[in-house]
């Protein structure tokens, strides 16, 4: 009970700050900049309520899913998510998607980030995977 | 390719909805693990595709292989070697790699703005949050796996005024952060700032919970590493991460829920009480233990028809799972109903106890749940209680102890309760337990593997 209010609560304020934001975006450029950019930043602002909404949706659907979860199952479930949040390669990859070679800065930290999903990803699966085939073994006996 | 790509990343979304739902079930569990990997690998491979083709950009292919070599490498390693008694630190470990991977999106993501000078209030403010939670993901998890490895004392550390210095601390991290969105480029030390105190915080915080509250600081730090990986997500502005992100969020939220109720506590008690540190009305429990060999411990078994074994933290660290389950199968031969019964919080982090069982390849089919063995525990002949204390504590019963109102099992209520334990210290909580002074109770002091393998033996024989 106390999560669900504490959920509403947080996509409220999220979404609340999103609206913000976005506007607060639109009023600083739209005086100077050109109609063009405007223009832009006006379908930048619409993506960003765009991204609270599902990212909202995303918190509530996730919710629901694992509610019933059986205890048995909740060591692979903590590294099987945890594997999924290793979905950070994606940025860490785009990170090291940059023409400028000549920012040593750049590539440290993109290496770094990809190292480290990659422990997470690759670790992740393979850990969970080891766990519930020792699930299952038992099973087929 | 801007389109293929978003149908690719609604894709991989599907695929990590459809692999968590499918891992809560026993019976799909392994396959959906599966299915929410090939979520990843489309997720990446759609990534790579679309920066490939963006003429504005230039893959550093050099330095991806590079880090995903060694990252694989690693990852791969330690997920074959790990034991199944170490999975909570490795699990701990891997939530920290995971902040850190995403703060550094973000500080990428900062250092391209603060050198090109351009971005977004809205990103900014996403960069801010995701170097907050990714760091505090990341030292957090560091000191929860130097405690759960034993690296460093596993006790809480409390001290005077330790609220208002985390407060203090936060209100610097946030005011670090207006200041960097104010004026990115001039404030990279500001920003660095921000890192340091945000790490500072996350060891600040999970110094004060050891012990049996465990559980719920590696279920906490498992959601805030998906809420890390969504604050990237909302950084970048990539619908894959926010979805992925948010999904780990919420059932590491769930976990610390469900770990909390089986405490009888409130997510507030366990992040800032310090149990072990604060326990003074507990009541002291006298009386005389009486200590059996593990001969009488065999004929106690050899004569019972009914025996239910409660593993606790202490088999995870006798390593003791296999000789369990070694004399579970002897009594059976001897036509004796064997069955296991966890403890939710049981171990070090949720669903300890059930990996070390299945380990031992016990069948699903012997564990049970507390609240079904309760009402029918009269009925037993003997409790094995090894390693376990404050989950079979009957202190959890009586008004005014630390443990009072969390569910346990009612070992003293079988007719024979043997405690495997290595001495008569009190548990976690720092309450004397009464159920080692109960006169059904005896207690086989020494290594849990050690006793039991003589127990084995003397049935062998």
């Amino acid at each position: 009970m106390i999560l669900k209010r504490f959920l509403l609560i947080a996509c409220v304020l999220g979404v609340t700050a999103g609206a913000v934001l976005a506007q607060a975006d639109d009023a600083a450029c739209c005086p100077v900049e050109t109609v063009t950019a405007c223009a832009e930043k006006g379908s930048s602002a619409a993506l960003m309520g765009l991204l609270f909404f599902v990212f909202v949706l995303a918190i509530f659907l996730g919710v629901e899913l694992i509610a019933k979860v059986p205890s048995q199952l909740h060591t692979p479930l903590m590294s099987g998510s945890n594997a999924i949040s290793g979905i950070s390669i994606v940025g860490a990859l785009l990170a090291l998607a940059v023409k400028d070679t000549s920012e040593p800065a750049m590539i440290v930290l993109g290496t770094l980030a990809v190292g480290l999903a990659m422990i997470n990803v690759v670790g992740g699966y393979l850990v969970t995977d080891r766990m519930l085939g020792m699930f299952q073994q038992k099973k087929g006996k | 390719m801007q389109n293929l790509r978003d149908y690719l990343y609604i894709a991989a979304s599907i695929l990590f909805i459809y692999g968590l739902k499918m891992l809560s079930k026993a019976t799909t569990a392994r396959k959906g693990n599966l299915v929410s990997s090939v979520g990843m690998l489309i997720a990446i491979v759609a990534t790579l595709l679309l920066a490939d083709q963006n003429p504005n950009t230039e893959i550093q292919w050099m330095w991806i292989v590079t880090g995903a070599v060694i990252g694989s490498v690693i990852g791969a390693a330690a997920a074959r070697l790990v034991k199944m008694t170490s999975m909570p630190e490795m699990v701990g470990l891997f939530n920290g790699f995971g902040g850190l991977a995403s703060l550094l999106v973000g500080w990428a993501e900062y250092h391209k703005i603060a050198t090109q000078g351009e971005g977004s209030l809205f990103t900014l403010v996403a960069i801010g949050a995701t170097v907050l939670i990714g760091g505090v993901t990341f030292s957090g998890s560091m000191i929860a796996y130097a405690k759960l490895a034993g690296k460093m004392d596993g006790k809480p550390i409390l001290f005077k005024g330790q609220q208002l210095v985390n407060g203090a601390l936060l209100l610097i991290a946030v005011a670090a952060a207006v200041m960097f969105c104010m004026n990115p480029a001039s404030t990279y030390g500001v920003f660095i700032g921000m890192v340091v105190v945000s790490m500072i915080l996350g060891v600040l915080v999970t110094i004060p919970i050891g012990g049996a509250d465990m559980p719920v600081v590696i279920a906490l730090l498992n959601s805030y590493s998906g809420l890390a990986a969504c604050a990237a997500g909302f950084v970048i502005m990539n619908n894959v991460l926010i979805v992925a992100g948010s999904l780990v969020g919420a059932s590491g939220l769930i976990l610390t829920s469900i770990m909390c109720r089986a405490m009888n506590r409130s997510l507030a008690n366990v992040m800032f009480a310090g149990v072990g540190a604060t326990v003074a009305t507990g009541k002291t429990f006298q009386g005389e233990a009486k200590t059996v060999s593990a001969q009488d411990a065999y004929l106690m078994l050899e004569a019972a028809s009914s025996v239910v074994f409660v593993p606790g933290y202490g088999m995870a660290v006798a390593q003791a799972q296999h000789v369990v389950k070694e004399l579970g199968d002897l009594l059976e031969d001897n036509g004796c109903e064997v069955s296991y019964c966890v403890h939710p919080v049981a171990g070090r982090m949720p669903g300890h106890m059930n990996v070390l069982l299945a380990e031992a390849d016990v069948p699903y089919e012997q564990l049970v749940e507390p609240q079904d063995v309760n009402p029918t525990i009269p009925n037993v002949d003997v409790a094995v209680v090894i390693g376990a204390n404050d989950v079979v504590n009957p202190a959890a019963r009586e008004e005014g102890t630390a443990l009072y109102g969390m569910p346990i099992i009612d070992v003293d209520n079988a007719k024979v309760c043997i405690v495997l334990k290595r001495s008569l210290k009190a548990g976690f909580a720092g309450v004397d337990n009464p159920l080692f002074f109960a006169p059904n109770t005896r207690m086989l002091l020494g290594d849990a593997k050690a006793s039991i393998t003589h127990v084995v033996g003397e049935f062998k024989e």
